[in-house]
C-alpha cells in the first residue's frame, strides 16, 4: 500500500450539444451558475463560454458549445461548434464526455443530429429538457424507452427548477471512459435519418406522436402574428421597450455621472498640487471610467426585455413579421432588436446582435447599427439647431430638421447593408431559416444570469479599451502645454479687448488651439473648409471621439465659456451666431449648420462603439473598417450638404 | 413552395439536390415525403410558417423555391 498526497486526476473535459432551443443555456447555467467565464473563440465572432463546477473532489470543465442542426456546418457558429465537438479547437482539449441536451418536445429534429452526432463513439449523456412542457400538452414520453432505443443514459432537467441537475452530473462523472456504442443502422441519407429519428420519437411518445397540440401557442399566435393586430401589438411591445432604454435610463446614467462628479471632484481636489496628474485622473482616466459606467443602464434595461422576449419565444415571432421589411437590404428579421435599439444608443444594439446565428448578417448589422441616430447626437443636434435653425426659419422646420437628422441615417443605412452584403463581406448568405418555440414563462434566474454576463463582460473588454482611448484623447488635448503659454496667455487676456468669459475660460481656449488635437484640427482645416468648417468646429469634431456630446462642451471651451455648457445653453447658442471668420463673415450660416450636423449623423467618433464591435468581432479590422468608412462617408456627404445648400441658400 | 396558402397542407414531392441550400432544407426536416401544414404568412405576404414533425418552421417562400410540393386534400397533418 502506498502512502502519500492525494492522486492527482485529471479534469474532466464535458461539452454541451444540441440543437438552438433546446434549452442548452439554461442548463449550462443551472450546471456553473455565475461561475461562467464569457470570451470568443478565436478569432471568430462566436461566443464562448465555459465553467468550471467540482463534484467529489473532481473537477468538471464545461464548455457551452453554441447551438448547431447539423455536423455540417452552415453558419460560422456551426462550424465552430463541430470543430468544438471534434476537439479541433485550438488551445481546448477534446471533451471526454458530450451532453446532449435533447428538447423533449420537439424529439424528431434533435434526434436527427443525435444520430449525427453518434457517429463520433463518444461518451454520451442525454440531458432531456422540456418535459414539463410535454406533460402540460398532456402526453406522457418515457424516458426508460428513449434510453433504450438510443443506448444512452437520459436524465430529465427542469433546469430553471434545478430538478434533475444532480442526477445528470451523476451521469456524467458515471459515463467517462466507457465508450459509446455506433449504433447497428448505417445511414445512407437525411431522409433514412429522419425515418429513424420518427420510428425512435413514435416509440417514445407512443401514440401521441405528431399529435402534440400547442393549444397556448396557438391560442396566443392567433393575435401576435396576425396579419393586423400582431403589427399592432408588434409596435406596441417595441415601443416600450425603446422608451425604456431611451428615458428609463437617463435617470440612471444621471446618477452614475453626477456620482462620477464629485468623486472627480474629490479626487482633483487631493491632486491639485500636481496639475498634470489631477488633469490626467480626471480628465483622462475617470472621464473614461465614468462614459463606461453610462452605457450601464442601457445595456442592462435592453438585456433585460431581449432576455424576456427571447425566454417568452416572442423574439423570433418579431423576426418573422420583420424579416420582409430587411430582407430589402440583405438582412433578416433578426436584425430588428439591434437596430432599433441603436436609435437609443449603438453600444447595445451591436451587443444585441448575438440574437443572430448568421455570422454575415450579424456583422452587416453591426456595421450599419451605428448610423442609426443615437440619443449622443441629441445634445449637438439640439444646439445647432436651436441656434441658426429655429430663430431663421421657425419652430416647425426646427422640428423637420431634427427629423431629417434621424433619416439621414437610415437613408444611408440601407444601400450599405445591401453593399455589405453584396460586396464586402465575404461567404454567401444563408437561406433564413428560424424555428418558432412555443411559447413559455421567461425564466427569471436565465434572464438575471444573461444581464450580469453581458454588463460584466461589456465593463471588462471594451470598458478597457474606452478606458485607454479617453486617456490618449486626453493627451493630445492637454499637450503640448507649460506654465509659460498660461503665463502668456494670461497676459493677453489682461491687455487685450477680446471678449471671454473669464481669464480660466480664455486660457481654456489658447490651450485646446495650441494643443496637439487643436493643431490637427487647424491642419484639417483645409480639408474640412469644403464642408465649411473652420479649425473651431473641425477641432470641436475631432475632440468628440470619446464620446460624441463632447462635441458640445469642446465648441463651450472654443468659444470662450469654459467646459461646463450643455446643448440647451443660451450663450453658446449666441457664441455660435455671432462668430466670424477672419474676413469677417458668419461662420455658423445655415448651410454650415447642416453639413455639421450631416457629419455628426453619419460619423462614427465613439469609442465606446468602435470597442464594442472590437470585443464582438474579436479583431481590430471590423472596428477600422467601420471607423474609416463612416468618417469617409460623412466627410463626403458634409461636403455635398455644404456645396449644394450654400449656393441655394447663399 | 413558391405559391402557398395559409391553412393548406402539403407533401414534400421532391428536392432539387443540385440547389446547395436543399441539404439544410432537408437538415430541418424537410425530406421527400413530409407532410406539413402552412400556419401563417407573415404580415408582409413573406416568410411563412410552417408546421412538420412537430414543430414550427420559418422559411422564405422564394429561398424554397426549389422544393416542389403536392398539396394534400385531408386538412389534418
Amino acid at each position: 500500500m502506498f502512502e502519500g498526497g492525494p492522486v492527482p486526476v485529471r479534469t474532466l473535459h464535458v461539452a454541451l450539444v444540441g440543437n438552438p432551443n433546446a434549452g442548452k443555456t439554461s442548463v449550462f447555467n443551472a450546471l456553473t451558475g455565475a461561475r461562467q467565464k464569457v470570451g470568443n473563440y478565436p478569432g471568430v465572432t462566436v461566443e464562448r463560454c465555459w465553467g468550471e463546477l467540482e463534484v467529489d473532489g473532481r473537477r468538471i470543465r464545461l464548455v457551452d458549445v453554441p447551438g448547431l442542426y447539423s455536423m455540417n456546418p452552415e453558419s460560422e457558429d456551426e462550424a465552430v461548434a463541430v470543430s468544438a465537438i471534434r476537439g479541433e479547437v485550438r488551445g481546448e482539449p477534446e471533451p471526454d464526455v458530450l451532453v446532449f441536451v435533447m428538447d423533449g418536445s420537439n424529439l424528431e429534429r434533435n434526434l436527427y443530429l443525435f444520430s449525427e452526432i453518434v457517429h463520433l463513439g463518444k461518451p454520451m449523456v442525454v440531458a432531456l429538457t422540456m418535459t414539463d412542457l410535454v406533460r402540460k400538452e398532456g402526453h406522457r414520453l418515457s424516458v426508460q424507452r428513449l434510453s433504450r432505443e438510443l443506448g444512452v443514459p437520459v436524465v430529465p432537467v427542469v433546469a430553471h427548477k434545478r430538478v434533475g441537475v444532480r442526477r445528470l452530473v451523476r451521469a456524467i462523472l458515471d459515463a467517462q471512459g466507457g465508450g459509446f456504442p455506433i449504433p447497428k443502422e448505417e445511414w445512407s441519407s437525411i431522409a433514412a435519418r429522419y425515418d429513424w429519428a420518427h420510428r425512435v420519437a413514435k416509440q417514445a411518445l407512443g401514440e401521441t406522436h405528431h399529435g402534440l397540440r400547442r393549444k397556448t401557442t396557438d391560442r396566443l399566435d392567433r393575435w401576435l402574428t396576425h396579419r393586423a393586430v400582431g403589427l399592432l401589438v408588434f409596435f406596441a411591445i417595441f415601443y416600450c421597450v425603446f422608451q425604456a432604454i431611451y428615458t428609463l435610463s437617463q435617470p440612471l446614467m444621471d446618477l452614475i455621472g453626477g456620482a462620477f462628479d464629485s468623486l472627480s471632484a474629490w479626487v482633483g481636489g487631493l491632486l491639485e498640487p500636481v496639475p498634470v496628474l489631477r488633469s490626467l485622473v480626471v480628465d483622462g482616466v475617470l472621464a473614461g471610467v465614468g462614459t463606461v459606467l453610462t452605457f450601464l443602464p442601457q445595456i442592462l434595461i435592453l438585456f433585460f426585455f431581449i432576455g424576456v422576449l427571447e425566454g417568452t419565444g416572442y423574439l423570433a415571432r418579431a423576426a418573422f413579421m420583420m424579416d420582409r421589411l430587411l430582407s430589402w437590404c440583405g438582412l433578416n428579421g433578426r436584425a430588428f432588436i439591434p437596430l432599433l435599439s441603436s436609435f437609443a444608443c449603438a453600444v447595445p444594439g451591436i451587443m444585441a446582435t448575438r440574437v443572430m446565428p448568421d455570422r454575415k448578417s450579424r456583422l452587416a448589422t453591426m456595421l450599419i447599427a451605428p448610423l442609426m441616430s443615437c440619443s449622443a447626437r441629441l445634445p449637438t443636434y439640439m444646439l445647432v439647431i436651436g441656434a441658426v435653425v429655429e430663430p431663421r426659419f421657425g419652430p416647425v422646420w426646427a422640428g423637420v430638421t431634427l427629423f431629417a437628422m434621424h433619416l439621414v441615417g437610415l437613408a444611408f443605412a440601407v444601400p450599405i447593408g445591401w453593399l455589405l452584403n453584396r460586396k464586402v463581406l465575404r461567404g454567401r448568405s444563408l437561406p433564413f431559416l428560424m424555428e418558432l418555440p412555443p411559447y413559455q414563462m421567461p425564466k427569471w434566474r436565465d434572464v438575471g444570469l444573461g444581464m450580469y454576463l453581458k454588463a460584466r463582460s461589456f465593463v471588462r473588454t471594451a470598458g478597457t479599451i474606452i478606458v485607454v482611448m479617453s486617456v490618449a484623447v486626453w493627451a493630445l488635448l492637454y499637450f503640448p502645454r507649460s506654465e509659460e503659454t498660461v503665463r502668456r496667455l494670461e497676459a493677453e487676456y489682461a491687455s487685450s479687448a477680446r471678449a471671454a468669459a473669464s481669464v480660466d475660460a480664455y486660457v481654456q481656449r489658447g490651450l485646446i488651439e495650441q494643443s496637439y488635437l487643436g493643431r490637427m484640427g487647424a491642419g484639417l482645416e483645409s480639408v474640412f473648409g469644403l464642408a465649411g468648417f473652420d479649425w473651431r468646429l473641425s477641432t470641436a469634431l475631432l475632440a468628440s471621439f470619446p464620446a460624441r456630446e463632447v462635441a458640445v462642451s469642446t465648441l463651450g471651451v472654443i468659444f470662450n465659456l469654459g467646459d461646463g455648457v450643455d446643448g440647451e445653453s443660451r450663450d453658446l447658442r449666441a457664441a455660435l451666431v455671432e462668430a466670424r471668420r477672419p474676413d469677417g463673415s458668419p461662420l455658423v450660416t445655415p448651410s454650415v449648420a447642416a453639413a455639421f450636423m450631416v457629419f455628426m449623423a453619419l460619423c462614427c467618433q465613439c469609442m465606446a462603439t468602435l470597442a464594442t464591435v472590437r470585443k464582438e468581432t474579436g479583431s481590430w479590422r471590423w472596428p477600422v473598417f467601420l471607423f474609416s468608412y463612416m468618417t469617409l462617408l460623412a466627410y463626403l456627404a458634409s461636403v455635398a450638404t455644404y456645396q449644394v445648400l450654400s449656393r441655394v441658400l447663399g | 413552395m413558391a405559391d402557398v396558402r395559409q391553412g393548406m397542407v402539403a407533401r414534400v414531392a421532391s428536392v432539387d439536390e443540385a440547389v446547395t441550400e436543399s441539404r439544410r432544407f432537408q437538415e430541418m426536416g424537410l425530406t421527400p415525403g413530409t407532410l406539413f401544414r402552412v400556419l401563417k404568412v407573415a404580415p408582409l405576404g413573406d416568410p411563412i410558417e410552417i408546421e412538420l414533425r412537430g414543430f414550427r418552421l420559418v422559411l422564405r417562400k422564394g429561398e424554397a423555391r426549389f422544393i416542389r410540393i403536392e398539396p394534400m386534400e385531408a386538412p389534418r397533418v
